[in-house]
């Protein structure tokens, strides 16, 4: 049982439950208590001692559904069933595995002599040892070890291989000369152990495998450059976005009350002490003042950088979440303030009612400054960080860096992120080697990553 | 009601609960007896006014334990949560022992003597007789052990948070000058939050985390028919399923058991013994509490009435 156990909390972190040593020695201590027998007293006590939230519940929950799947093995199910049904739970390693080392006097009276055992145990259809020979391959192949997708095909030919396939092949051969119709069947027989093994491997994978496929997928993802995503991939960049979104939020959202202690205050200690003759028991000290974040975001959503500028909506979309003082606006051939928008949709609606709004237009960086300046420069002040994000690609129109340049002068930090590669910059019709100068900042921002790095820090220097 | 009777089974604390008028469903059941089997705190999270509270103060009465409760709140401090120097006293006996001290410091020939002589005093004036203890020592000094109650540990800062670290693992807190205080008899714990802000991984780590949501329809029966004697079955039936269509709805807050029960209370205060479309509409303010969500809720009371109406009758 402590072996099931051990292999549930496998399961479990595969099920993206992040089960810690300690956690399990408390669920053992806890299931020692409460015991084995009611299924449904185990499920509570693991979903009480190993989940930490709501999410992480559901997923256990499913998980150990899942796991636990086991009925009562049907004596008449068909032999892959009974197989499943057995194996799936991978944990009856009490009967002798029929694996490595077929045992060869096995039963020679009742099918043809000569036939390793697996041979002889398809065609006699012996289902109740098909199972455990099926489990004993499992154990042997240690099938809980499996964690990507890509390794299914390893652990299926190493569970054949622990089922003894060598042996059965041999005797497949010399069957189609010596007796067709039996080989036929033996065939057939294989067959179904093939699906059966090729099932409990996708099962086991479903069961161990999730967490690392998926922290693979996110790496690969976070590193995918942003505009040459594919369709499908577009809807898993929104969801770590998403996620890399809520993790800035539980960083930086509540603004932690460090206690800077400065210098003595002096004054106010003399004071607070009063009541005790001026003798210093509680001293009071100058706190440093610390500012409160303003950020200007102009965010270019013209058709070149398109998909991009979705992710950087999404992203600002979190940033209103995070600081208090965020606006908001975005451009393709003029400007307009979304901030209203971000600040009171749900971030797919405002997304597409931003697009639809200024979306997918040719780019005019100069008419789209000269907007901004013309109604929103006074919001600019001494404090402001502004964040440009686009590829400051102006169609060859006056790029109007003057107007970046007063921007500049008027604000605390400008910042430019670029989804462009370096190599780009200042090629065609590319001015962003114009707009540097004016930037205090200027970084590449072509895949998630980078722009968790980039948003990150701009919200940091603030805390 | 049996003091510190160790809790034999699940079903013996839930049984327990319900004796004091608590209807724990099975999970919490669950997680009250292992915290007490294998000694750890519990975290509880869920929507406001599902009983998180209120489960601590069913499990003191049941225990005959005192409950200990500690509201947290921003910019709450060791100094509040922990103990405090009572400065001024201490101040107040050295005035008054300065002729004590010239006693004994009187027969010293050198200031090394004075300060040797001294030293054997030293710890006078760091001693427990000048630390008022705050809930959270009071907790561990209790000698019969007592239901401690952190509420609302979302609404604390992250540092408090890492201050309950060491009670929570250890059931101890460290004061500098006095040394580690351990608890004499290990309390029962609790630690409620809204979620309104995400805990730190090593609090959640050293806690059972347990969930109470919104009952399900035969529990919330049970729990107005246990605080609400006054209801009838039909009553009961039809108000329960009335407020799960409601729960249904999108509103800003949704009603909880709590509101439950004071709807109950009302209606039997109005003497209702049925739904009907007009009590309901006199009496939505009960249970929900921003007018746009009765703006949302008042066209749907009708279809709502009728349902649970039915349900009442046949379900």
């Amino acid at each position: 049982m402590r072996e099931e156990l051990h292999r549930f909390f496998r399961a479990a972190r595969g099920a993206g439950v992040r089960v810690s040593p300690a956690e399990s020695i408390d669920a053992m201590r806890a299931v020692s208590e409460v015991g084995f027998a009611d299924r449904g007293l185990l499920r509570d006590t693991l979903l009480v001692t190993l989940a930490k939230t709501q999410d992480e519940k559901q997923a256990l929950a499913q998980c150990f559904d899942l796991f636990f799947s086991r009925p009562e093995p049907k004596s008449n199910a068909d032999a892959a069933d009974a197989a499943d049904q057995q194996a799936d739970s991978g944990s009856s390693p009490s009967q002798p595995s029929g694996s490595g080392a077929p045992g060869q006097g096995g039963g020679e009276g009742s099918a043809p002599p000569e036939l390793g055992e697996l041979a002889q145990m398809l065609l006699a259809q012996d289902r109740s040892a098909v199972a455990a020979a099926l489990a004993g391959a499992a154990n042997e192949a240690s099938l809980s070890n499996i964690r990507f997708f890509t390794q299914r095909g390893l652990f299926q030919s190493r569970m054949m291989e622990a089922l003894g396939i060598g042996r059965l092949r041999d005797d497949l051969d010399r069957l189609k000369a010596d007796d067709p119709a039996q080989a036929e069947r033996l065939a057939a027989a294989l067959d179904g152990l093939r699906d059966s093994v090729r099932e409990m491997v996708a099962q086991a994978l479903l069961l161990y495998g999730r967490e690392e496929a998926e922290n693979l997928r996110h790496e690969v993802l976070r590193n995918a450059p942003m505009m040459r995503l594919e369709r499908r991939q577009v809807e898993q960049m929104k969801e770590l976005i998403r996620a890399i979104a809520r993790r800035l939020r539980e960083r930086y959202s509540k603004p932690r009350k460090r206690q800077r202690r400065g210098h003595l205050d002096v004054r106010r200690t003399i004071r607070r002490n009063a009541a005790w003759g001026n003798i210093p028991f509680l001293t009071a000290w100058k706190r440093r003042h610390r500012d409160r974040p303003q950020i200007v975001a102009l965010c270019d959503v013209s058709g070149s950088v398109a998909q991009v500028s979705d992710f950087f909506l999404l992203l600002i979309h979190s940033l209103h979440e995070v600081v208090d003082d965020v606006r908001s606006f975005a451009f393709s051939g003029h400007l307009i303030e979304v901030s209203d928008i971000l600040a009171k949709q749900e971030p797919e609606a405002a997304m597409r009612e931003i697009m639809s709004k200024v979306g997918f237009g040719s780019s005019d960086y100069g008419a789209s400054f000269a907007d901004f300046e013309k109604r929103w420069l006074r919001s600019v002040t001494p404090k402001t960080t502004v964040i440009v994000l686009g590829d400051a690609r102006s169609n060859n129109l006056d790029p109007r860096t003057d107007i970046l340049r007063t921007i500049s002068e008027r604000a605390k930090r400008v910042v430019w992120l670029n989804p462009e590669g370096r190599m780009g910059w200042g090629w065609g019709d590319s001015e962003m080697f114009r707009y540097a100068p004016f930037c205090n900042l200027v970084r590449q921002c072509s895949n998630a990553k980078q722009l968790e790095r980039a948003v990150s820090d701009i919200v940091a220097a603030y805390q | 009601m049996t003091a510190n009777l160790p809790m034999q089974s699940i079903e013996a604390v839930t049984a327990g609960l319900a004796s004091v008028g608590y209807i724990a469903s099975r999970q919490i059941a669950t997680a009250v007896y292992l915290a007490e089997k294998i000694e750890k705190p519990i975290l509880v999270e869920g929507p406001a006014g599902v009983g998180k509270t209120e489960l601590a103060k069913a499990l003191a009465s049941w225990r005959g334990l005192q409950m200990i409760r500690m509201q947290c709140y921003e910019g709450l401090d060791e100094a509040k949560a922990l103990y405090e120097w009572k400065y001024a006293k201490q101040l107040l006996y050295t005035q008054i022992l300065k002729d004590k001290l010239g006693e004994v410091l009187g027969g010293a020939q050198t200031l090394t003597d004075a300060l040797g002589r001294l030293h054997d005093f030293g710890d006078v004036f760091f001693s427990k007789e000048f630390v008022e203890p705050r809930p959270l020592l009071k907790a561990l000094e209790q000698p019969q052990g007592c239901v401690l109650l952190v509420d609302e540990i979302d609404k604390s800062d992250a540092e408090f948070e890492s201050l309950l670290l060491e009670i929570l693992s250890d059931y101890q807190v460290t004061i500098p000058e006095l040394g580690t205080i351990s608890a004499t008899v290990k309390p029962l714990v609790l630690l409620t939050s809204n979620g309104e802000r995400d805990l730190s991984d090593a609090l959640k780590r050293r806690c059972l985390h347990l969930h109470i949501g919104f009952p399900e329809q035969k529990l919330e029966e049970r729990i107005v028919e246990s605080r609400v004697p006054g209801a009838g079955e039909t009553l009961r039936k039809q108000m329960v399923g009335f407020i799960n269509q409601i729960r249904a709805l999108d509103l800003k807050k949704l009603p909880s058991v709590s509101e439950t029960i004071d709807w109950a209370r009302v209606l039997v205060l109005l003497q209702a013994s049925e739904l009907d479309h007009q009590t309901v509409k006199d009496t939505l303010n009960v249970l929900l509490k921003y007018e746009a969500d009765i703006e949302t809720a008042l066209p749907q009371v009708a279809g709502f009435v009728a349902k649970s109406g039915r349900e009442g009758v046949f379900g």
